[in-house]
């Protein structure tokens, strides 16, 4: 129960000192889980952050479940994830409800209209950060390219894209046409 | 039952959004289609508030939507349903990690969901892009190409592009830094 409870606070507090999730959380995992605790080695973590990149769900929520699955079995994955959504929920719904207060005062709306454009440029900002790695050859530009202009001009589900690709892969690589 | 399709719909986002943070977007934008709980603007700005607050940003706007849908038990619902298939996904792995990340089936099918997802995101950026550059309404009425644009953004946004990727100093600050200087132009410059 004591393990359980340190695995809560010790997420709990990586999820509220990470801004904006994915790389940003290495160095806090670092010092957190493997300097301070000694709970796991950089190797390890290194491993589980992989895993968690490439399988569906959000790094940080994969990341927290590896490691309090690895420290505590099943509750401790649990006592893990819910650590690190925690101060999300807490943080989102104050200012959630704060912000519903203030929606519809002139300035505010102008602010979000000037943030909806810096929002454009974080996005394409995305984007080109993870094409590199994730478009090495012709078979994923193709994929890549069909997936945009297909989502911009019709309606499909992104579910149906996911699934569409994720059997591409296989055939392409079965195929020999990856790497080309 | 608000709170079953709140679950639901979050836990499809959390099983199919693969690569993180904006993964999820493009599957917010067809909710928002499906289910009219919030609209793209809204969505926009949820992007902002998820990015300036500390948390991962799927969390962030499942939490975020949850709690514009449904108060505080939503966003406890959506919250819990965008982390429990990684939470069920993981745990099934985590006893044949090695093996699961040496299979080449699993390898190749993320050959192929890399790209998805870029494009995914990439057309969930058109549509912040419609509404934060483009003014439709404006151009249908008068019809005039240059009304189309909104001006004032554009320079902001080519303002943000050289401070976020060419502009050495300012390059490796945070996107916080960015969004508050973008509502600050807003207000002053009233967007």
């Amino acid at each position: 129960m004591k393990l359980l409870a340190q695995l809560f606070l010790a997420f709990a507090k990586i999820g509220a000192m990470t801004f904006g999730g994915g790389y940003a959380m290495i160095p806090f995992l670092e010092r957190e889980l493997v300097e301070k605790r000694g709970w796991t080695s950089s190797e390890k973590l290194m491993d589980y952050y992989a895993v968690g990149q490439c399988t569906p769900g959000v790094i940080a929520v994969n990341t927290a479940t590896f490691v309090g699955q690895s420290m505590a079995g099943v509750a401790g994955g649990i006592a893990a994830t819910l650590g690190v959504v925690f101060p999300s929920l807490v943080i989102i719904c104050v200012i959630a409800g704060v912000l519903s207060n203030f929606a519809d005062i002139p300035a505010v709306k102008s602010a979000f209209a000037g943030i909806r454009v810096c929002v454009c440029v974080l996005i394409f900002n995305a984007v080109v950060k993870l094409w590199k790695n994730a478009v090495p050859d012709k078979g994923a530009l193709l994929l890549c390219l069909g997936v945009f202009a297909l989502s911009v001009f019709f309606d499909i589900s992104p579910v149906v894209f996911v699934l569409f690709c994720g059997a591409a892969g296989i055939l392409f690589t079965q195929w020999g046409v990856r790497g080309k | 039952m608000i709170y079953l399709r709140l679950f639901f719909e979050f836990f499809k986002t959390g099983l199919f959004a693969v690569g993180g943070g904006m993964a999820t977007l493009p599957f917010l934008y067809s909710m928002s289609d499906k289910t009219g709980w919030f609209s793209h603007g809204q969505l926009a700005d949820m992007v902002a508030v998820s990015e300036s607050t500390p948390g991962p940003i799927g969390v962030n706007m499942a939490t975020y939507v949850g709690f514009t849908t449904a108060g505080v038990p939503g966003a406890l619902v959506a919250t819990l349903g965008l982390i429990t298939p990684s939470i069920i996904i993981i745990l099934i792995i985590a006893g044949v990690l090695q093996a699961f990340r040496q299979n080449r089936y699993v390898d190749a099918a993320f050959y192929g969901l890399r790209p998805c997802s870029v494009g995914l995101i990439a057309a969930a950026g058109v549509l912040v892009l419609k509404l934060a550059l483009l003014d439709t309404e404006l151009f249908a009425q008068t019809g005039a190409w240059p009304d189309l644009v909104n001006g004032k953004g554009l320079i902001l946004a080519v303002l943000l592009l050289f401070l976020t990727r060419w502009c050495k100093p300012t390059k490796k600050l945070h996107p916080i830094v960015f969004i508050l200087l973008s509502a600050g132009a807003g207000v002053l410059f009233s967007f």
